[in-house]
């Protein structure tokens, strides 16, 4: 669209999001992790199946400190994701607009999904 | 078009600086967008130091003492100085706002002024709006009939009627809240944005209007209306303290009764 040579103007090099703003595109990371990481899932059950060896292989996987951390990561990815998700089935109902609310229900939401993690995990 | 980074020709510059005066000793830094179309350069942030006991208490005081008394080139949009023309629309310190409403001392430190974000600039503060007027106009802000007026008195609301546009009918049309919208950014060649879904969502409203359904058709596109992904900057943003998301999902949610039948 441009004419002119006109420049455009910044956006994403200065526009502050609110943290809803955030906690969106986060929304959107998250699903992508959780689709890559359910493929590794998946692809882990199958390779436990395979007998006492692959079994123990992914076991020592597991004790990994750094594995540890990524598998707590895509747990709270997961329910993140989840929370985020039922504030929009709240938001499709036409509630939870207001602008009081906003951050409100963004620290709820965070919260919550750092507790089910604590629980879950 | 997702681009997260700016075109080469936008790229930011160092521009110049101008120090305070002297005996100046209540003073603040103020950044300031510049591009100008007959430099051939990209655009710059020129630096002014401004004397606070010299200067009136809103943002655009501070832009008016700098085109008054250090550099009459710098070019923006204002008028009625009291945020009802919606002309003074700017990014400040990384929020959209109505400068002649927003007070200098709501912020610490550098005021940093830019544009509204993503759109073309045609010089300094003053960014192209031709595409956000023309999508105003494609949602046909006034009413529609079809049955004939009353031959003796205007087409009557009730309180409650009226009430319905209540939050609605107060927008000035700044596009404080359309340049908030990073989904408006990327696609703003087809999606509305907030600002103008907020008018359909008007005139949707209205218990005068005969074309509702008319209106919904309109706006039943993957693009137009549902590139809304409720991110909410655009009522974090409004210097109206109006709810384009809340008037977005409104019309959403019409869109579903509808389909019930």
């Amino acid at each position: 669209m441009t004419q002119n040579n006109r420049p455009l103007s910044p956006h994403l090099q200065v526009y502050r999001l609110p943290l809803t703003g955030i906690i969106s595109i986060t929304h959107r990371m998250t699903g992508v992790i959780l689709a890559f990481g359910l493929i590794f899932y998946a692809v882990s059950f199958f390779v436990i199946l395979q007998g006492n060896e692959t079994f123990s292989g992914i076991q020592t996987l597991l004790d990994n400190i750094w594995v540890d951390i990524a598998v707590g990561l895509f747990f709270y990815a997961l329910f993140f994701h989840l929370c985020h998700g039922i504030r929009h089935l709240i938001w499709d109902v036409g509630s939870g607009f207001d602008k009081e609310a906003m951050d409100k229900n963004a620290i709820i939401e965070l919260s919550l999904s750092l507790l089910l993690t604590l629980i879950f995990y | 078009m997702v681009e997260f980074s700016l075109p080469k020709n936008s790229v930011l510059q160092k521009g110049k600086e101008f120090p305070a005066p002297e005996n100046a000793v209540n003073t603040r830094r103020v950044e300031v967008y510049r591009w100008n179309p007959d430099s051939g350069e990209n655009p710059r942030i020129d630096i002014f130091y401004i004397d606070m006991d010299d200067c009136g208490p809103m943002v655009l005081d501070a832009i008016l003492k700098i085109k008054n008394e250090i550099d009459t080139t710098l070019t923006f949009r204002r008028s009625c100085r009291e945020g009802v023309c919606g002309s003074c629309a700017m990014n400040v310190n990384g929020k959209n706002t109505l400068v002649c409403t927003k007070a200098i001392e709501d912020y610490k430190g550098t005021i940093k002024i830019f544009p509204l974000p993503h759109l073309d600039v045609i010089k300094d503060l003053v960014a192209d709006m031709t595409n956000f007027y023309a999508q105003y106009a494609s949602i046909k802000p006034w009413i529609e009939t079809q049955t004939p007026a009353p031959a003796d008195r205007e087409r009557l609301q009730s309180k409650e009627e009226r009430a319905k546009l209540d939050g609605l009918y107060e927008c000035v049309l700044c596009a404080c809240c359309s340049t908030s919208c990073p989904s408006y950014w990327w696609n703003s060649d087809k999606y509305l944005g907030p600002a103008v879904l907020l008018q359909a969502s008007r005139w949707l409203e209205d218990s005068r209007d005969e074309s509702t359904g008319e209106r919904l058709d309109e706006l039943e596109d993957p693009y137009k209306l549902y590139r809304c992904h409720t991110i909410m900057s655009c009522t974090d943003t409004c210097p109206k303290g109006l709810n384009p998301a809340k008037a977005i999902a409104d019309i959403k949610k019409m869109m579903v009764i509808r389909q019930q039948g």
